[in-house]
């Protein structure tokens, strides 16, 4: 069974083992292909229009498919391989072991923005940026830029006690627990990671920078112990819905999953905690 | 790997199809999103509601930025992103905007803007000098 471990407890071993499975589906091109279909929803996916990844009740769903999905991927090279999570309102700083040589690599420098330690460092040659929007083909971050904080355990809770799910009408306007854990309305928490970590992280392909991974393992977790403390409240919307997916509507582009099929975790993986 | 053009990749992320670069698509739902707006009730100065912004021409930090009615019309069958397209240095950068009508670009993607003309010298920031490139897919 996969258990999803805090990226703080990994030892050397299990983040060796983590960073060289993502090595490897790098240099066959598979990783790649996760980084275009993300950033194919984020163009597509609008307020007013059709939306499945984001900006929409399916953003929690839809993410806990792609994760498993890639999850998948990993296991596909080394079976022992799980997505870790990091908890940023505990690992706050760039000093963090998730920001270290062995792990992550660090923050970019400032001419350029250029990660330049760690696996995924340019000059390691294994992490060419190739899913791309601008001319820079290397891996970027800016770590708290302009003095911006990560989320606190203070706003995480705040949003974790809202007893809706979501409501109409269902985008980034919305009231509810998704849209103020994606973070379009309230204390931000999804998106303001995005932008806290800086450079591919902060644009459409933010799958480039592997970080995506874990932050969103945290974000997935946040929707389940917002399940456990709010047992009674269901997903919705439940049918009949322009533009959204519905409890028992599928999701593009796999088409054979639906947001009911994702609501309970526990068939696929567990965390490291009692939840 | 291919290289298609981002009008290329707009148009096939907005258009009917759906999802076309993402692999299957579903036909049901995108050929509702033209009506979609009207049936979600946008509340006043959310995208389909609000009034374009001002048109924009000018140099930041030593590149061109502009904004407005994209020529050609922008025939994409909708208003997904609204009749306005913005370019650095004559290249396009994705923009969108939100409900509660500020915009975003697909280089600031999860920071919302006040107006476009925000979002284009907030890219150009963020470019370092860097040129925008039509979407390169693996
Ligand atoms: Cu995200």
């Amino acid at each position: 069974m996969t258990v999803r471990k805090n990226q703080a407890t990994l030892t050397a071993d299990e983040k060796r083992r983590f960073v060289d499975a993502l090595l490897e589906l790098k240099r066959t091109g598979r990783y790649d292909t996760f980084v275009t279909t993300h950033n194919a929803f984020i163009m597509s996916d609008t307020d007013n229009g059709d939306r499945v990844g984001h900006r929409s009740p399916s953003f929690l769903p839809w993410h806990r498919r792609f994760l498993l999905e890639f999850e998948r991927a990993l296991q596909s090279v080394d079976t022992t391989v799980t997505l870790p999570y990091w908890d940023w309102t505990a690992d706050r700083t760039a000093r963090s072991s998730l920001w270290a040589p062995d792990f992550l690599g660090g923050t970019g420098r400032a001419r350029d923005g250029q990660v330049t330690d760690g696996p995924f460092a340019r000059s390691g040659n294994r992490w060419t940026v190739n899913v791309r929007v601008d001319g820079r083909d290397y891996l970027r971050r800016d770590l708290g830029a302009g003095g911006r904080q990560l989320p606190t355990r203070a706003e995480v809770d705040s949003v974790l006690a809202m007893e809706t799910y979501d409501t109409a009408p269902w985008n980034s306007s919305s009231d509810g627990f998704r849209n103020h854990l994606e973070g379009w309305r309230g204390v931000n928490l999804h998106n303001r990671v995005h932008v806290w970590v800086g450079g591919q992280m902060a644009t459409g392909v933010s799958p480039n920078d592997p970080v995506f991974w874990l932050h969103h393992a945290f974000i997935d977790k946040l929707w389940a112990d917002w399940q456990a403390r709010h047992p009674g409240s269901p997903y919705l919307p439940a049918a009949g819905t322009p533009d959204v997916v519905d409890l028992r509507d599928t999701m593009r582009p796999w088409n054979d999953v639906t947001p009911a099929d994702m609501l309970d975790h526990t068939r696929h993986y567990t965390f490291d905690t009692a939840a | 790997m291919s290289t298609i053009t981002r009008r290329t990749a707009l148009g096939a992320a907005v258009g009917a199809a759906g999802l076309a670069l993402a692999g299957p698509t579903a036909s049901a739902g995108a050929a509702t999103a033209p009506t979609g707006a009207a049936r979600t009730a946008p509340t006043a100065g959310s995208a389909a509601a609000g009034p374009a912004p001002a048109a924009f021409d000018e140099v930041y930090l030593g590149r061109r930025i502009k904004g407005g009615a994209p020529h050609g019309g922008g025939h994409h069958g909708g208003h997904h992103t609204g009749d306005y397209s913005v370019t650095i240095d004559g290249e396009e950068l994705h923009v969108m905007r939100n409900a509660d009508g500020t915009w975003i670009s697909v280089i600031n993607h999860y920071e919302p803007l006040a107006t476009p003309k925000a979002v284009a010298r907030a890219a150009v920031r963020e470019l370092q000098g860097a040129p925008l490139v039509p979407l390169t897919l693996a």
